[in-house]
């Protein structure tokens, strides 16, 4: 009866099978159409390259591309910093005035509606006369992914035995160095696990992005949603697939990066 | 613990750059849309004048209190247009939410019964979506959902419906889109309470004389609360303020609150009804939100 407990059932085995498969039929099934030669959605005209290279003939598109990459990498950055900082004093910190404000404007940005951020960044930048395009665009969305990544790299190292630093300042290690020798390798997985949800976070923003950017700087989102408003084109089915493939490869990294971080065994989710 | 001490000193240092961006970037915006919330329509047109002007010293900041003006939150209770908004924001956010438990509790549960090796594999598999563009996934739907679409099509293969069944711009569509995109946000926090119960638990009430499903009901799902709430959570309040997904996929006779606010701003330019429609969704998201800080308080900042 040891097993019997914790047996797989076939009840588990139907909601895994039928949970992934909801998850992943939609995207599969644009991912072919990608592909498709026909214009019609309707008929399947064979395979072809077609919308792909239809993309990169489109000038607009890959303006708005490469817009989206500089704002997610720099943001992304910013983010990862300020976001590791935020997680060191949050975990190793313990008191300090003003703490539960802190904690608070951290976790409160996880689950807030985008339109409030969105709409209160809008008013600060108009307030200080920012001329809004790439900077209000990127400070918005480092407000938003530092949080993510100061809970990411907290988890970790709340996870970490302190004795660790501890040890390391008996040995003689000035706290900085000891930080930087001992705790920073360890929680470096973490840290790159935190970059790369930054990084899609922000490829993947079309509310806050539309009310900080201005004129003229469009990202990739943004450009889709107003492409997608106009109705269903092959194209966009062709650039979907191109920002799977590359968020599909950042995931497989940055689950190789906490693979190697994981003390033991660890299963806490990347929230 | 001396050693301890020390190192706590330079680590609380190491907030003061987040902390400071957090007040500029996060806590005064909201003072931003407060205001301007109570400013007058017509002298609060784009392009604006700086919101408090300190250099004219006590007389214009007292002249500036006094042209505040609760006239754009009068307008969101006497026009039923906000008052339906909200009120469909609400109930659209807990039946998805109550659909997303349901689908979301068994799903969980089936992986956190996988074998250890496998557990990691499921749970990417369940990641790689959630970090997949939201608009990505709601235009695949789009593709399936459209008149001539890959539904309607096997539907009419199968001889189920005799002619193309309009799918897109209704609210069924909107609920599935939904559903679709927040699953993972149900679905994670469920697994990580669920994987970390004691197999033990289970053994003992079996032991005890209790069925599965009695053992289910009387120890997994109780154990499971805090999951159950984070999950709960982290979909409802998001939703509640939700646009893209009611935009794109609902029709458009009835509007959730974060497609009025957008349009006050972008369509009918009118900042500051957006920022009272705003000021008052977030009033009604503090007391969600505060339970949702609490929760992650307590899950990250356990005792060692």
């Amino acid at each position: 009866m040891m097993s019997g407990a914790r047996k797989f059932s076939r009840f588990n085995l139907v909601s895994l099978a039928l949970g992934l498969s909801f998850l992943y039929l939609p995207i599969v099934i644009l991912v072919i159409y990608s592909f498709n030669a026909s214009r019609l959605v309707t008929v399947w005209g064979g395979w072809s390259l077609q919308w792909y290279s239809e993309f990169f003939n489109d000038r607009a598109m890959i303006e708005a591309a490469a817009m989206s990459a500089e704002v997610g990498a720099a943001s992304a950055t910013l983010a990862t910093l300020l976001g590791t900082l935020a997680a060191v004093a949050l975990s190793r910190g313990e008191r300090f005035a003003g703490r539960t404000l802190f904690s608070g404007m951290l976790y409160a940005p996880l689950a807030m509606p985008e339109v409030i951020t969105g709409i209160s960044l809008l008013l600060l930048f108009v307030a200080c006369g920012a001329e809004r395009g790439f900077w209000t665009v990127t400070a918005a969305h480092t407000t938003l992914t530092l949080c993510f990544v100061a809970v990411v790299v907290q988890s970790r190292l709340v996870a970490l035995d302190p004795s660790l630093e501890e040890a390391a300042m008996d040995l003689g290690c000035a706290p900085a160095r000891a930080f930087v020798a001992v705790t920073l390798p360890l929680i470096l997985p973490a840290i790159v696990a935190g970059w790369m949800l930054a990084f899609t976070l922000s490829l993947d923003d079309v509310v806050i992005a539309s009310f900080t950017t201005g004129p003229g700087s469009e990202t990739l989102p943004i450009r889709i949603y107003s492409e997608v408003k106009l109705g269903v084109k092959p194209e966009i089915n062709a650039i979907c697939t191109l920002v799977i493939a590359l968020i599909a490869a950042v995931i497989v990294v940055a689950s190789f990066a906490s693979k190697l971080s994981s003390t033991r065994g660890e299963t806490a989710a990347p929230l | 613990m001396t050693a301890r001490r020390t190192f706590a000193r330079p680590a609380r240092l190491a907030a003061i750059a987040p902390y400071l961006w957090m007040v500029l970037f996060f806590l005064l915006p909201f003072g931003f849309v407060v205001k301007i919330s109570l400013s007058q329509t017509a002298i609060a047109q784009p392009p604006y004048l700086p919101v408090f002007d300190l250099t004219q010293g006590f007389a214009e900041i007292k002249a500036a209190f006094a042209a505040l003006s609760l006239d754009n939150f009068t307008l969101l209770v006497s026009d039923a247009l906000y008052v339906l908004s909200y009120l469909r924001s609400l109930f659209v956010a807990s039946v998805s939410t109550a659909i997303l438990l349901v689908i979301g509790y068994p799903i969980a549960y089936g992986m956190a019964r996988l074998p250890q090796r496998w557990q990691s594999v499921a749970m990417l598999l369940v990641i790689v979506p959630f970090w997949t563009s939201f608009l990505i996934r709601i235009y695949a739907w789009i593709n399936i959902l459209q008149h001539d679409g890959l539904l309607n099509q096997v539907l009419l293969a199968l001889h189920l419906v005799s002619e193309p069944v309009v799918w897109l711009s209704t609210d069924s569509a909107m609920y599935l889109g939904i559903v679709y995109s927040y699953l993972p946000f149900m679905i994670l926090p469920l697994y990580a309470t669920l994987a970390k119960m004691e197999p033990a638990l289970l053994e003992a009430a079996g032991d005890l004389g209790a069925s599965p499903l009695n053992a289910f009901w009387r120890v997994t799902f109780p154990l499971s609360l805090p999951g159950v709430g984070a999950g709960i959570l982290l979909c409802f309040i998001p939703i509640v303020g939700e646009f893209v997904i009611p935009d794109l996929l609902a029709g458009s006779d009835s509007q959730m609150i974060g497609q009025t606010l957008w349009m006050e701003f972008f369509n009918n330019r009118d900042w500051p009804v957006a920022s009272a429609v705003a000021v008052v969704l977030l009033l009604l998201l503090v007391v969600p939100l505060a339970f949702y800080d609490r929760l992650q308080r307590r899950q990250l900042e356990r005792a060692r």
